[in-house]
């Protein structure tokens, strides 16, 4: 399976959860955080299924999530 | 050792400055999808956009890319003036519906029927939002705004205008499409919509609409995820969604 991460600009989000909406797997939670413009941020959950669909981030109005693919080494 | 690679970041088209726009607002969604198309045909040097007086009159903050502002609802005269000058430039409007539907209503018309090489992004949130979401043309019946606390009433109001069916007999209107932003498809089929409109301007087609559904969770006094839902179930079922007209 593919695996990926997100990276949130908390400058940009502003909680309005369509990302935690979109995302198949449950990647994101509203967090605790609160940015300057006084927007409760969400959370990447990290938990090892993002699978870099990037459905959160085109679903992401702020244009505030960057996707991260990880590609591993194949051993030999 | 595991290697990294980005695959979806912020277009190179929008500045650093946050949208400061609602939560959940279309016009942000709208922007960064311009801005995606701008990046992808590569002309961010040869565009000029016309902003609207609305929500989105802090455009050229956010884009960086040249912008003009046009008097409330002049949009369409101003890019026309401005594409007859440098015709070799890229030249779109992006208006509101108050703008656009209402005070803009006679530019919108002739610039349309003179068939302009422009491209005109017609974003309905169904009221003024700016102004803190009175009654707009397109308000559907009996939507309850500012300045129709009972819901709009035909019979004082009228029925909300559909400016694509209203626009499609023309000859000189190219392409007509209505979009949404709901949710993930819907969000590539309205930038596949937006792209058509732009290329129709770089291979000469003509005047080219897309009207895009847009959420207003704020004056709506919903939140985004509710304000979505509302636009597939209430605001598609009046301004369906599609193409109204294609002759390109």
């Amino acid at each position: 399976m593919r695996k990926g991460r997100i990276k949130i600009d908390r400058n940009r989000c502003k909680g309005c959860m369509l990302c935690i909406d979109a995302c198949p797997k449950g990647e994101i939670k509203q967090g605790t955080a609160i940015n300057k413009a006084g927007y409760n941020v969400v959370e990447f959950r990290n938990n090892g299924e993002c699978n870099a669909c990037m459905l959160c981030a085109i679903s992401c109005p702020d244009a505030a999530i960057e996707v991260i693919e990880i590609i591993e080494d194949v051993k030999k | 050792m595991a290697k990294e690679r980005v695959i979806y970041k912020k277009p190179e088209s929008l500045t650093d400055v946050p949208f400061t726009y609602c939560w959940g607002c279309g016009h942000s969604m709208a922007h960064k999808l311009i801005a995606e198309i701008i990046d992808e045909l590569d002309m961010r040097e040869k565009v000029i956009a016309v902003a609207p007086v609305g929500c989105a009159v802090f455009a050229y903050d956010f884009w960086d890319f040249d912008v003009t502002e046009a008097a409330h609802g002049r949009a369409p005269v101003v890019a026309t003036a401005i594409k007859r000058v440098h015709p070799d430039k890229f030249v779109f409007c992006y208006q509101g519906d108050g703008d656009l539907a209402s005070i803009g209503m006679a530019e919108t018309i002739h610039t349309a029927n003179r068939g302009e090489n422009i491209s005109v992004i017609f974003i309905n949130n169904t009221n003024y939002g700016m102004t803190g979401g009175q009654m707009a043309p397109t308000s559907l019946i009996s939507q309850v705004t500012t300045t129709s606390p009972y819901g709009r009433d035909v019979k004082n109001a009228g029925y909300p205008i559909k400016m694509l069916e209203l626009l499609s007999p023309l000859q000189g209107v190219k392409y007509l499409e209505r979009v949404k932003l709901t949710d993930v498809p819907s969000i590539v089929k309205a930038k596949k919509a937006i792209k058509k409109a732009f290329v129709n301007q770089l291979t000469n087609v003509g005047f080219s609409m897309v009207e895009v559904l847009s959420a207003c969770p704020a004056n709506w006094k919903k939140d985004p995820v509710k304000a979505n839902k509302w636009i597939d179930e209430e605001v598609s079922e009046y301004f369906p969604v599609g193409k109204i007209k294609d002759i390109t």
